[in-house]
């Protein structure tokens, strides 16, 4: 089961390695996606965690009692697919090559791929892309 | 025996349906392995195409008199002031006029709402006069119910333009789109080989009264655009470098379709406007064959920093290689991405060569052409008159 998740971690966090624990301990795939990390500030790690569901219920306990709140996020970029012109102007700026022209110029969206950067939300002069949350 | 053909002979051809049409992509590759000579005594016409943001666009429209009727003085629609120095109920919207409530909604969208059929509010002011004694007006119209409804933009289909980046540590929201710091992406836009005035670079057979296709509908070429530059330096193929020669153009919108013509918003820039345009070009000659035959990697530009207050040059590239995705910059291999829509423009020449091959869109020849050895004046400061 892949999914992601949004861990905020504490500005006073011990040095426990956490997310080499939860690959290690609980035979968790990480893939990070986004991490906000400064010394003495509230941080965040935004990351997909693949598993069996009792690992990752096991791995969301471990992390509870580190004082690390995991949140499922479910955030995903819709393409108002059909308004779209093709311009490209949303390839500019989408560093994980969800978005890509294809060989006969016209866009194509690899879901798979999105790492919810949102960057696409201001790139695109048709304002096609919008952020669906869901729990 | 060198080929010489004349419009004129060419309109007969397509009247009966023999004219040899090809779009300029097609014709690049059919120069692969046919010689310029071959070319101009193979086809008559070639199909020109591009699909980009044109800011320096709007539209003429008459809205009817009202009884009592008003000389409007300001004019408002769906929010975004309209010009309001014209006769009693004539004004222009310009594409990039800003709503004075939604800064994401513009000149251009109400444009484009009028085309879809759609209401929009008119709101006019007037001191009253004698003969116009109403003072406020406050109505819907819409495409049905307006008389004259026609584009005129003053600029549009620039002869190349600068590639774009940013040297700063922040993004920049330009009408190049959205560029990454640290040389993070690079943005370009026209349709290379496939660009109306690149295609004729001397501009021998696009002048004014050309008939063109403009947003679904066939238009005009009425005047040389602004900013007309015809000094740039060029490349060996004969291809100015950067932002050159302009065309001013005019069509009816009432005949226009949305499916061209789109309203836009550049994060923290502003409002713009899609307008899909095509020209026909005729192979006149052996020269003409040749200068439809430029290919992506024959058209160079230049890469401009956004980032410093002159935009200087960086570097030098050709189209090939800004399509392929990415491009060296300084050593390091940089993304580019389109600004204009080549799957739009493509569409444009086939629907174009389309309607030449079956005889539907008869061919100009320039009731006058363009000016030449034009160049463009900077704006310099005055000192200030005491």
């Amino acid at each position: 089961m892949k999914k992601r998740y949004v861990l905020t971690f504490p500005s006073d966090t011990t040095n426990e390695p956490i997310t080499y624990n939860l690959v290690k301990q609980f035979d968790i795939k990480i893939n990070i996606i986004k991490a906000k990390i400064n010394a003495g500030e509230e941080g965040t790690l935004l990351l997909e965690m693949d598993a069996a569901q009792e690992n990752i219920r096991k791995a969301r306990k471990y992390l509870e009692e580190n004082h690390i709140a995991c949140q499922s996020v479910e955030k995903k970029v819709h393409w108002k697919e059909d308004e779209c012109m093709h311009c490209g102007a949303c390839t500019a700026v989408c560093f994980s090559q969800a978005l890509t022209m294809d060989a006969n110029r016209q866009l194509i969206f690899n879901t798979e791929k999105c790492i919810v950067c949102e960057l696409c939300v201001k790139a695109c002069p048709l304002k096609l892309f919008e952020i669906h949350f869901s729990e | 025996m060198k080929i010489q053909k004349t419009v004129a002979e060419i309109n007969e051809k397509i009247k009966k349906g023999e004219a040899v049409v090809l779009t300029a992509e097609e014709v690049s590759q059919m120069a692969e392995t046919a010689s310029p000579a071959e070319i101009a005594k193979k086809v008559d016409v070639v199909t020109t195409a591009t699909f980009g943001a044109m800011c320096s666009s709007g539209a003429f429209i008459n809205f009817g008199h009202a009884d009592p009727p008003i000389r409007m003085e300001e004019i408002k629609l769906n929010n975004v002031p309209a010009y309001g120095g014209l006769a009693a109920v004539d004004t222009y919207i310009g594409a990039t006029a800003e709503s004075e409530t939604d800064p994401t909604y513009g000149g251009a969208h109400v444009i484009e709402d009028l085309l879809k059929g759609r209401d929009v509010v008119l709101e006019a002011r007037a001191k009253g006069t004698d003969c116009y004694p109403r003072k406020t007006i406050q109505t819907t119209i819409n495409i049905n119910n307006i008389n004259e409804f026609y584009l005129y933009n003053p600029r549009n289909a620039y002869q190349n333009y600068p590639a774009a980046t940013n040297s700063t540590s922040k993004i920049l929201y330009t009408y190049m789109g959205n560029l990454l710091p640290k040389f993070g992406n690079i943005t370009y836009s026209t349709a290379g080989e496939l660009s109306p005035l690149l295609n004729d670079p001397e501009l021998r057979t696009i002048g004014i009264g050309t008939r063109i296709f403009l947003c679904g509908a066939e238009g005009y070429v009425t005047w040389n655009g602004t900013q007309f530059n015809r000094s740039k330096p060029r490349n060996v193929y004969g291809i100015p470098l950067g932002n050159a020669a302009t065309i001013a153009v005019t069509g009816d919108l009432k005949q226009m379709s949305a499916e061209f013509l789109k309203a836009a918003y550049f994060e923290k820039y502003g409002i713009s406007i899609f307008i899909g345009l095509g020209i026909p070009i005729p192979v006149l000659d052996e020269d003409l064959a040749k200068r439809v035959s430029i290919k992506n990697c024959e058209i160079d530009t230049v890469i401009c920093d956004y980032g410093q207050p002159d935009h200087p040059v960086l570097a030098r590239v050709h189209y090939a290689q800004l399509q392929s995705g990415h491009v060296l910059l300084n050593g390091k291999k940089v993304r580019t991405a389109p600004m204009a829509s080549l799957y739009k423009a493509r569409q444009i020449a086939d629907i174009l060569k389309n309607k030449i091959e079956t005889g539907r869109f008869l061919l100009t020849e320039p009731v006058q052409l363009f000016p030449e050895n034009t160049t463009t004046k900077p704006l310099n400061m005055r000192e200030e008159a005491s």
